[in-house]
């Protein structure tokens, strides 16, 4: 192996000219994926988003064995995952454990129907940890079409569902309908990783839904800010990676993964700096800001869940 | 901003009060709460609700926020019937007993205060955005919590954060306010000033005002009156009335002593020498007579 195989821009203008669908597909990715996140980290939804993924891959290794097109499998996967999810677990903890019940089926599942296909190697391998060249013309449509119908629905219930997410109890008593905000939004992350499966591939869906969002509450807590960083952080993760990967001959995801980590990494340490001067003009407080990202169960469970990487 | 034409505060009828409870009762399955309640409340009347734990002090909230149905009877809330589709209502403020926020949640004082201003309200909120800003600082400005409006929620101390919701649930200019054990987690101080909010702004505003506690003292002076729930019954009326002996120890069917000491008042079970003295500051619940069946 030589650095040729991870970057290479010889013919780089020729690749992006070819790949520019996977670009594209990258973008829309990225500003669905940024926005969704915002609300998977505030309603605490990491460890669903990696459940869905993997009964999502259920879905498109049964669609690739039965030759069906691996997008409808993975959406019916996936919507079966966010209903599942959403009608037996309103409480998080009913919720954690349902899904880490259900996820290793899904992806015993998965795994059966791959070692089942007779099809090329390639396809295998690409439904967990995506490729890049996948997407053609009917598919940019599609994840497009399917993009937008997310977009509008997130657009429409934004500010009930963050608060609802953020105050439920108020909300309620102010008449925003709470329990049923939480499927409308199951079904929108169901899409949306569905979507992502087949261009980054069931175990790196996180990188997308959870790091970019994740990173941006690191360094602003602004209602404005925190969706425009996210979407930023996950553009530039998407289609940073996609363009790194262009010439290489390594599936994205490394790609795409190192940048979101990395963004990541850079906030949180402008995070910590500025804690330490104070977020407000009152001055900074003894006390950090609580650090519950990193002490919450389900951050620790999604930390060491992904064990297969 | 939801601007209803509703009267505002002291030319509204008086024949059309702002919550009105018939007959209502509740119970969980055998344990009666209370029932046979009639309440009617006017516009910037402020009634304090007392009694033990599990005596449905919240339960009577959140049936008047149709988070909870009515064993019988009904609750009308400004004019409207409560319950079946009608949860919830943009004319009440609700302050829950939870003060803290999930720390996950990132979010600055103002936004936190402008969910409450539209928060209900479909679609992005990209327009208008001036005009919310506007009332979220008349809010802040409203709670004397502007020097926090761009600070973290997660960084805020207890009296910070109560201050923060009041304005939250007074963004939509309730006519009713409710209050579950909004000094539950505060020291003195605190609780003095954000009783002295709450009272200033339902004289000005005629808002009224039904306050959950198990501390009579803090709110004593400002109470227009006191319903007093305990042994599946309760009574209403002034708190003169309501926190004397003998209507107390009527109520609980046990010999009770009320005792008025220095402008405070302590309510003490007679009969029972291991009963705990009500006092307010030790923390914990009173309950002078055994927990009514």
């Amino acid at each position: 192996m030589s650095w040729r195989d991870v970057i290479d821009f010889s013919d780089y203008g020729a690749l992006v000219a070819l790949l520019h669908n996977s670009i594209i597909a990258g973008a829309v990715l990225g500003l669905v994926g940024g926005l969704v996140g915002v609300f998977v980290m505030m309603r605490d939804l990491s460890f669903a988003v990696h459940g869905t993924s993997e009964l999502s891959f259920a879905g498109a290794a049964l669609a690739l064995l039965l030759g069906v097109d691996v997008v409808i499998g993975s959406v019916i996967g996936s919507l079966a995952a966010a209903l599942i999810f959403g009608a037996l677990g309103i409480k998080a903890r009913d919720r954690s454990s349902i899904i880490g019940v259900l996820m290793p089926f899904g992806l015993g599942l998965g795994v059966l129907f791959l070692s089942l296909y007779k099809g090329r190697g390639a396809n295998k391998f690409g439904l967990l940890t995506g490729q890049i060249v996948s997407v053609d013309d009917p598919g940019l449509a599609w994840l497009t079409g399917v993009s937008v119908v997310v977009l509008l629905a997130l657009a429409i219930v934004w500010r009930p569902l963050l608060f609802a997410t953020v105050d439920p109890e108020i909300a309620a008593a102010r008449g925003v309908p709470v329990r049923a905000l939480a499927p409308i939004f199951m079904i929108v992350l169901g899409l949306t990783v569905a979507m992502s499966v087949k261009i980054i591939g069931a175990l790196l869906v996180l990188a997308l839904l959870v790091t970019p969002a994740a990173a941006a509450m690191r360094v602003t807590v602004s209602m404005l800010w925190v969706p425009v960083l996210s979407v930023i952080f996950a553009v530039t993760s998407m289609v940073g990676g996609i363009m790194l990967a262009l010439g290489g001959r390594l599936p994205i995801s490394p790609y795409i993964t190192t940048i979101s980590f990395a963004i990541y990494l850079v906030c949180r340490l402008i995070g910590r700096a500025r804690t330490r001067r104070g977020w407000t003009a009152r001055g900074a407080r003894v006390e950090p800001p609580r650090g519950a990202r990193e002490t919450h169960p389900a951050a620790l469970r999604v930390g060491s869940g992904p064990q297969h990487l | 901003m939801s601007r209803d034409a509703r009267p505002s505060s002291a030319e509204s009828a008086p024949e059309r009060p702002v919550l009105e409870l018939r007959g209502a009762t509740l119970a969980h399955g055998d344990r009666v709460l209370w029932h046979g309640l009639d309440l009617r409340m006017q516009p910037g009347e402020f009634i304090a609700v007392l009694g033990g734990n599990g005596s449905g002090k919240s339960s009577l909230l959140k049936t008047i926020i149709g988070q909870q149905a009515l064993t019988a009877g009904s609750v009308m809330v400004a004019g409207k019937p409560v319950g079946g589709a009608a949860r919830g209502s943009r004319a009440v403020g609700y302050v829950p007993q939870r003060i803290s926020l999930d720390p996950a949640a990132a979010l600055r004082v103002r936004d936190l205060v402008r969910l409450g201003v539209d928060g209900h309200r479909l679609g992005p909120g990209i327009f208008m955005a001036r005009r919310t800003r506007r009332r979220v600082d008349e809010l802040l400005d409203e709670v004397g919590a502007t020097a926090l409006a761009d600070a973290p929620v997660s960084q805020l101390s207890g009296g910070e954060m109560q201050r923060v919701r009041i304005a939250e649930a007074l963004a939509a200019e309730p006519e009713l306010l409710l209050c579950d054990e909004p000094l539950a987690a505060l020291d003195l101080g605190q609780s003095q000033r954000i009783v002295t909010l709450i009272d200033e702004y339902r004289r000005s505003h005629g808002t009224a005002v039904l306050f959950v506690t198990h501390d009579i003292n803090a709110v004593l002076g400002i109470a227009d009156r006191v319903l007093y729930l305990a042994s599946g019954r309760f009574r209403l009326g002034p708190p003169e009335e309501v926190l004397a002996s003998t209507t107390l120890t009527d109520l609980y069917g046990a010999p009770i002593d009320v005792f008025r000491t220095q402008g405070r008042v302590i309510i003490v079970a007679a009969a029972d020498p291991g009963a705990d003295r009500h006092d307010p500051h030790a923390g914990h619940d009173h309950e002078p007579a055994t927990e009514a069946g």
